[in-house]
């Protein structure tokens, strides 16, 4: 069976590329688009490393047939920051320690991100919610959870752009 | 949320004194920053062109002879490339220990003539993608015919069952004994004058790393003779060495990239996929990838291994432990790997850190046809932990006395002679039991409260 | 048709360093002119977080900022030998080798400043901050990166080092079992409460309070990475991991996720960690290591709980609902 041409756009830019069938949505990111902080844990949607966000909503790349989500918008680890400046999740891990070989933390992050987009104020059990999908063989999920929370905390301080322009 | 650091500085303040800038303090991870920008390189993000992959065809038996292996109907998937077996191998048998002295040499790369485990590999496929190099594995035809297969390790060393290894013996052989040993004292003697002799069996089975990042390298002809492997081995000259003397290269025309690995564990230290990508890659003179489904890191690469260990103690009515037994297996599975090494670290971690003054261990290595064991955190000592401390609560229950207080009074001090005849140096367990009886609200009794890893049990001071 | 609660106790230690030894690290320092240092090393980094604190020894030992060390890892080409990242030697060997090329190195770097302060080098001092300056004249002082720039284009010196730690290879007497196993032993005590639900036999960690001793702590917050990940790694290894859930039979082995059963999230107990430190004689700044022993001191105390909520000593890991089930069962046909 031939390839087909697909696009996406991810983190807000159109990609175009050739998919030969059956082609993942993690494959295509990693290998088409060059874009690597999605992980292949598992290849069977059970460790969450390959999570990104598909138009905010939290999915396993590696479960995406890249061909059914064409024209869709895709979201990565990639697109968080705005240039130097670091998402609050991303300085809350950080912060917090939050990481320590790093695989799991772009899953955990866009998790966390599709979290804090329908939910700005979750409880702990929200957040524990939110990451279950994800598997962490290194931190214990404690620290995980602190960042997100601290996350969400400094996102409900944060003044918004708008508010200040219009002062 | 737990403050992040919590130094009690009231313990051995004196020797802990120090006038430190940087060590002592807690400066931000230097990778932090690349883990949650997505920027940190794992060896899987970089790729090259005309890169090839390679598959392995596995056993589907635990313990059984090859008749015969066929690759035509691999060869016939469009993009298959090329087919590798033991006698594409140089010098195909080692044991990762080599390098440190350990024999024999008891593992294939790829097997001549038998299988000694479900889910050793036994052909490798090399393809265009991924896909193609599972599919075409997937079908390559092999006729076993099934050999007797052990599994227990008590077993394994009876006197009537069939030896699994081609060197006659169902475990390693420690300069001539059967086992690794320790002979402290006189166990027997003491256990006729003890009060009470307690003795149970303790065991645990094969545990994974399971890393959220499974094993895998890439290997890279560089043209110039010279191969460079992108690896996450935990040992990068671990790695180097063993694959030159595997690929028959001298040892400067490999090169090992890596250092940034997403989980170890202890599961990223045999030298499994290294070896047979260099050969791919000198053959082919193309990259090649060689990296574990999660289904291999699960089932085929080596677990913790299992353990049984049986522990007869000696105790005195007022809490003294004078006398422990120990026999413990280690299943090693079907190849040494590191675990002779982790067999006589089993060995010298006896009997845990109490002054015992009289101790025998008698600690085998032992082969069965299951995946090989190796190297875990916590090699040799984590589930003689469990052993230990298990029994330790139940003879502090047959005592009636209180756990804490019984492993106090036979924890070992400073200057204590340790079984393995080492004197015992920087002892702390007496103060990490007052640090967790503090907080957890318990009471110790003046006595308790009063010792230290710096004075014998009974010192002046401690009271009754 | 009760939860019963229990509480459990185990006190463990753990040796540093490859048993028996014979496991060198190397490590080379080298200033950039402009007065950065760069630590090569072919040591590997799993996430314990080596690329940082060998960073914090290198810049202690040197006396300069934290943040003018990098380490660069892993290349066997530029990276000197290292055994490798296991047996909790990493911070203890590669450290120590650290140590004394950081001193070579500082060494001359002290040199070539007394040149430009014309005065002993003995007199002198780094303040951490970038300065170097005589001792009790901090007037008297010039910046590493000008020492850095005359060393290499002034005095024609290179301002770098070369180090190596190595615990010589013992070998252990085949009849006594006399051998000389490790470098130093860290210590923990957990004391686990449980939950035991005697309809189900599953357990609940409720809390463990954990009780380290390391020798010292390179960068507290990092050993508490090591403590929490290890505890959980216990309770996991206690209660549910397994590739062989009926070993001696290898049937059933679990291929991903979803069968090989961890705690998520939403099963992490409460945990409340404290860290002592008796320095080790031959640990860099006195470092024991941490990295493999948090795991061991928990499974045993979560054993020793279930036994003092519901009377069930499990003799197998991991100890299961199954094993718990019918342990009570046992206990309630007596």
């Amino acid at each position: 069976m031939p390839s087909t041409v697909v696009t996406l756009k991810v983190n807000g830019r159109a990609q175009e590329f050739l998919a030969r069938p059956g082609t993942t949505l993690l494959d295509a990111l990693r290998e088409s688009c060059s874009l690597t902080a999605a992980k292949k844990g598992c290849a069977q949607g059970t460790c969450g490393t390959c999570t990104v966000l598909l138009e905010g909503k939290p999915v396993f790349a590696c479960l995406v047939p890249v061909e059914t989500v064409a024209g869709r918008s895709v979201a990565t680890l990639e697109g968080l920051s705005d240039g130097d400046t670091l998402h609050p999740l991303q300085e809350s891990f950080i912060e917090l320690f939050a990481t320590q070989c790093g695989f799991c933390t772009s899953g955990m992050i866009m998790a966390a991100k599709g979290l804090l987009a329908r939910n700005p104020n979750p409880s702990r059990a929200d957040v524990v919610r939110a990451i279950s999908g994800n598997v962490c063989r290194c931190t214990g999920y404690e620290a995980i959870i602190d960042a997100v929370l601290a996350a969400a905390a400094k996102m409900k301080n944060a003044t918004p752009i708008r508010k200040k322009a219009a002062e | 949320m737990q403050d992040l650091e919590t130094i009690d500085t009231r313990f051995f303040s004196a020797e802990r004194e120090a006038d430190l800038d940087v060590v002592g303090t807690t400066v931000p991870r230097v990778d932090a920053r690349a883990h949650v920008t997505g920027k940190t390189q794992f060896y899987e993000d970089v790729s090259f062109p005309g890169m090839l992959h390679l598959k392995m065809a596995r056993s589907t038996r635990h313990h059984a002879l090859l008749k015969k292996v066929d690759t035509r109907p691999a060869e016939k998937v469009p993009g298959f490339v090329r087919a590798l077996t033991h006698k594409d191998v140089p010098n195909n048998w080692y044991t990762i220990l080599r390098l440190i002295g350990v024999e024999p040499n008891d593992e294939p790369v790829l097997p001549e003539d038998r299988v000694l485990f479900q889910g050793e590999q036994i052909v490798a496929i090399l393809a265009e993608t991924a896909e193609v190099a599972g599919e075409a594995a997937s079908k390559v035809k092999i006729e076993y015919k099934d050999l007797p297969a052990v599994f227990d390790v008590e077993e394994a060393l009876k006197p009537g069952t069939p030896a699994i290894k081609p060197h006659g013996k169902n475990y390693f052989v420690y300069e001539g004994h059967h086992c690794r040993r320790i002979r402290f004292g006189d166990v027997d003697q003491a256990f006729k004058e003890a009060d009470h002799v307690i003795e149970h069996r303790y065991q645990s089975a094969p545990i994974e790393h399971a890393p959220t990042e499974t094993t895998g390298c890439i290997v890279k002809p560089e043209g110039n003779g010279r191969f460079t492997i992108y690896s996450n081995t935990q040992a990068c000259y671990f790695t180097l060495d063993n694959a030159a003397l595997i690929v028959g290269l001298p040892f400067n025309k490999l090169r090992v990239i890596g250092g940034t690995v997403g989980g170890g564990f202890g599961g990223k230290v045999d030298v499994t996929v290294e070896p047979i990508a260099i050969i791919a890659a000198m053959l082919t003179q193309r990259p090649v990838k060689y990296a574990y489904s999660r289904e291999e890191e699960m089932q085929v690469s080596s677990p913790r291994a299992a353990e049984r260990i049986y522990i007869k103690d000696g105790v005195m009515k007022d809490g003294r432990i004078i006398a422990r037994k120990v026999t413990l297996y280690v299943d090693a599975g079907a190849y040494s790997r590191h675990s002779p090494y982790g067999t006589t670290k089993a060995a010298a971690h006896m009997p845990g850190p109490y002054s015992i003054p009289n101790v025998w261990v008698d600690a085998h290595c032992v082969y069965t046809n299951r995946t090989p064991s190796s190297a875990m955190r916590g090699f040799g000592v984590t589930i003689g932990d469990f052993a230990l401390e298990s029994q330790m609560d139940r003879i502090a229950r047959m005592l009636k006395m209180d756990p804490i207080e019984l492993r106090m009074l036979n924890a070992y001090r400073d200057g204590d002679m340790k079984a393995h005849r080492k004197k015992a140096e920087g002892c702390a367990l007496v103060e990490v039991m007052q640090k967790a009886a503090e907080m957890t609200g318990r009471k110790l009794p003046e006595r308790f409260k009063k010792m230290s890893s710096l004075k014998p049990v009974g010192s002046k001071g401690e009271g009754i | 048709m009760a939860r019963l609660k229990g509480r459990g106790v185990a006190a463990v230690n753990y040796p540093t360093g490859m048993n028996l030894g014979g496991d060198p690290s190397q490590a080379l320092i080298h200033a950039t002119t402009t007065g950065s240092f760069v630590i090569t090393l072919s040591s590997v980094d799993l996430g314990q977080g080596l690329k940082t604190v060998m960073a914090q020894i290198g810049a202690e030992t040197l006396g300069v900022p934290f943040d003018t060390v990098w380490v660069d890892t892993a290349d066997t080409d530029t990276g000197p030998h290292c055994m490798g990242t296991f047996a909790s030697r990493g911070t203890h060997r590669i450290g120590n080798a650290i140590i004394m090329a950081a001193r070579e190195a500082r060494a001359v770097m002290l040199d070539v400043a007394a040149e430009e302060l014309e005065v002993d080098p003995a007199d002198l001092v780094t303040d951490g901050k970038g300065k170097i300056h005589v001792n009790g004249s901090p007037e008297k002082a010039i910046d590493v990166i000008n020492v850095a720039l005359a060393a290499h284009f002034k005095y024609g010196k290179t301002i770098s080092g070369r180090g190596i730690f190595m615990k010589p290879k013992s070998d252990v007497v085949p009849e006594t079992g006399e051998m000389n196993p490790d470098s130093a032993q860290a210590h923990a005590c957990t004391v686990a409460e449980v939950e035991v639900d005697d309809e189900t036999g599953e357990v609940r960690v409720l809390k463990l309070t954990n009780a380290y001793e390391i020798g010292r702590a390179m960068n507290p917050a990092m050993a508490h990475q090591q403590i929490v990940g290890g505890a959980w790694m216990g309770m996991s290894h206690a209660l549910y991991e397994t590739t062989e859930p009926y070993y001696p039979d290898r049937a059933h082995g679990p291929l991903d996720f979803s069968e090989y059963l961890m705690p998520g999230p939403g099963d992490i107990a409460v945990m409340e960690s404290a860290i002592i430190e008796r320095p080790a004689a031959n640990g860099p700044y006195g470092a024991k290591g941490i990295g493999e022993m948090t795991a061991n001191s928990p499974i045993a105390a979560i054993a020793n709980a279930i036994f003092d909520a519901c009377g069930v000593r499990v003799e197998s890991m991991p100890i299961t609902p199954e094993k718990v089930l019918r342990g009570l069962d046992e206990l309630r046909s007596k």
